[in-house]
């Protein structure tokens, strides 16, 4: 048990100390000028002199991302209760929210940002439209999918609808719920990220897709790299977050949550 | 002759997908009466039990209750269907809770349900730290708490080792001396209806019907030491019988 968790946490650790290793070799080794491939090394160094430009920008995305998980928690969950309180509405909505769903963010975003009228505006309904499905799919199947034997119970005792919505559907649905709040929370980023690539903003307020994009043009990949280190950490840091709030507010009874008994 | 709690009169059910699962059930169960009804698995025992508790409609026939019913009948499961979210004393709870009751004015009664099925102790545990006949036992509280009328039992003790399935007979058997509710309780298991009631309907195999009614004269108060007296293996001898008729 306690090698197996020494090896979870070193193996990750040798197997990227050996991938920059061989990253730097292979760059040496073939010359590989700095505008086409930078040593690690040295995209340390630019994250560390531009952090602080590269952190402000992030927290641009990061507004956006969070803000855009925050609307589609709210819109697809409320949604979801809706399709669950009735059948009519499941049906007659739910294509539409598999159309938005299967249509490229990319192919929209022009027009969203057209009707906007406003960057953040239009980058946070992007970001909403790519973070919302995994959430209204799964809060609904979670909704639906309450012990029959248990809604019987409610249905003996003479439960009123929204009663059994919030002491026996909810409930059983949280865990669904929770995982579709994962894959949401890296959609929004993802969304936060595809959206200004698309918009392409200037001015004051710029996210971290608009520098990449920005070093993309000058050539200077090191500042690449460092914002798109800044990223996958960014998206690390949303997983882990709702991973442990899921452990957290499932420990006492899911499967999923529970620690091993040996 | 004791007022009659529930009354089903020429009872049939045939579902959507056109099984026929009751063809023409008569049977009336007076109040305080401990009623078990006998039959092999699929001869329509559960579905009678939903109809008499309102969970599911007839497709022919007449269902006549007791007005004060309506909304004071329990339920026990095959299976404890119990909240895994949820305390033990939060599942015993919901019954008061959807009738609107407080928590601090349900909690005597709560604990007192729970200190006669030895739950005590367990009050704040979660379903899932217990065994499956301590589960069973909360799924029993849950159906007890609101005091009903009529209690109903679906095989509640079919998954459980047999060891802990006599235990919770005995039970099951002072819990009813001491509340006196009516209970039908159903099964497929002659032992477990004879120890535990005082008259047996026997159901034939799908479309169910039933084809005998058998009074068990065993002493009111039972015991572990019952299951060996020669009056109990008699009785359990004549139904039997009864139920190999019913499956011929």
């Amino acid at each position: 048990m306690n090698g197996n968790r020494l090896a979870r946490i070193l193996g990750p650790i040798i197997v990227g100390l050996l991938v920059i290793a061989a990253w730097h070799g292979i760059v040496w080794w073939f010359a590989i000028p700095p505008y086409v491939l930078p040593k690690p090394g040295v995209i340390a160094q630019t994250l560390w002199t531009d952090g602080p430009s590269l952190m402000a920008s992030l927290l641009v995305t990061l507004r956006i991302t969070v803000a855009a998980l925050a609307v589609a928690v709210l819109l697809g969950g409320t949604l979801a209760v809706l399709f669950s309180l009735s059948k009519t509405i499941e049906v007659s909505f739910f294509p539409y929210a598999v159309i938005l769903q299967v249509t490229p963010v990319v192919s929209i975003a022009p027009l969203i940002i057209i009707w906007a009228n406003d960057v953040f505006l239009s980058l946070l309904i992007c970001a909403t439209i790519v973070a919302f499905f995994p959430i209204l799919a799964n809060t609904t199947l979670g909704l639906n999918s309450a012990d029959r034997n248990l809604v019987d119970l409610f249905r003996l005792y003479g439960a009123g609808r929204l009663q059994t919505l919030r002491l026996l559907r909810l409930p059983s649905a949280l865990p669904l719920f929770l995982a579709g709040l994962r894959i949401s929370g890296g959609l929004a980023l993802i969304g936060a990220v595809v959206a200004e690539f698309v918009a392409g903003t200037g001015g004051a307020e710029t996210g971290l897709a608009s520098r990449i994009l920005e070093a993309g043009y000058r050539l200077e990949i090191a500042r690449m790299f460092a914002a798109l280190f800044l990223l996958s950490l960014t998206g690390i840091a949303i997983f882990a977050v709702l991973s442990w709030l899921s452990r957290r507010l499932l420990r006492h009874w899911h499967e999923s949550a529970l620690e091993p008994s040996d | 002759m004791p007022e009659t709690l529930v009354a089903a009169a020429a009872l049939a059910k045939s579902f959507r997908n056109g099984i026929a699962a009751l063809s023409s059930v008569d049977l009336a169960v007076s109040r305080g009466e401990f009623v078990g009804v006998l039959g092999p698995s699929g001869c329509g025992k559960s579905t009678l039990l939903r109809i008499l508790a309102g969970l599911t409609e007839p497709t022919a026939g007449r269902l006549e209750r007791s007005g004060d019913l309506a909304d004071n009948i329990g339920f026990v499961f095959q299976e404890p269907t119990l909240m895994p979210w949820a305390t033990v004393w939060d599942n015993v709870y919901l019954p008061l809770r959807l009738r609107g009751a407080g928590r601090a004015a349900a909690a005597p009664r709560i604990g007192a349900m729970l200190e006669s099925l030895g739950l005590g102790e367990f009050a704040f545990a979660y379903p899932r730290q217990l065994s499956g006949g301590m589960r069973m036992r909360v799924s029993i509280a849950r159906a007890l708490v609101t005091e009903p009328a009529l209690l109903l039992l679906d095989e509640p003790f079919a998954a459980l080792d047999e060891i802990t399935r006599f235990k919770l007979n005995e039970e099951l058997r002072a819990l009813w001396q001491m509340h006196r509710c009516t209970i039908v309780f159903v099964t497929h298991s002659v032992f477990e209806s004879v120890f535990l009631t005082n008259r047996i309907v026997v159901m034939t195999k799908r479309p169910g019907r039933i084809v005998a009614d058998l009074p068990v004269n065993l002493p009111e108060a039972r015991n572990a030491s019952l299951r060996l007296t020669p009056l109990y293996v008699e009785v359990c001898r004549a139904v039997s019988a009864k139920l190999a008729e019913a499956m011929a």
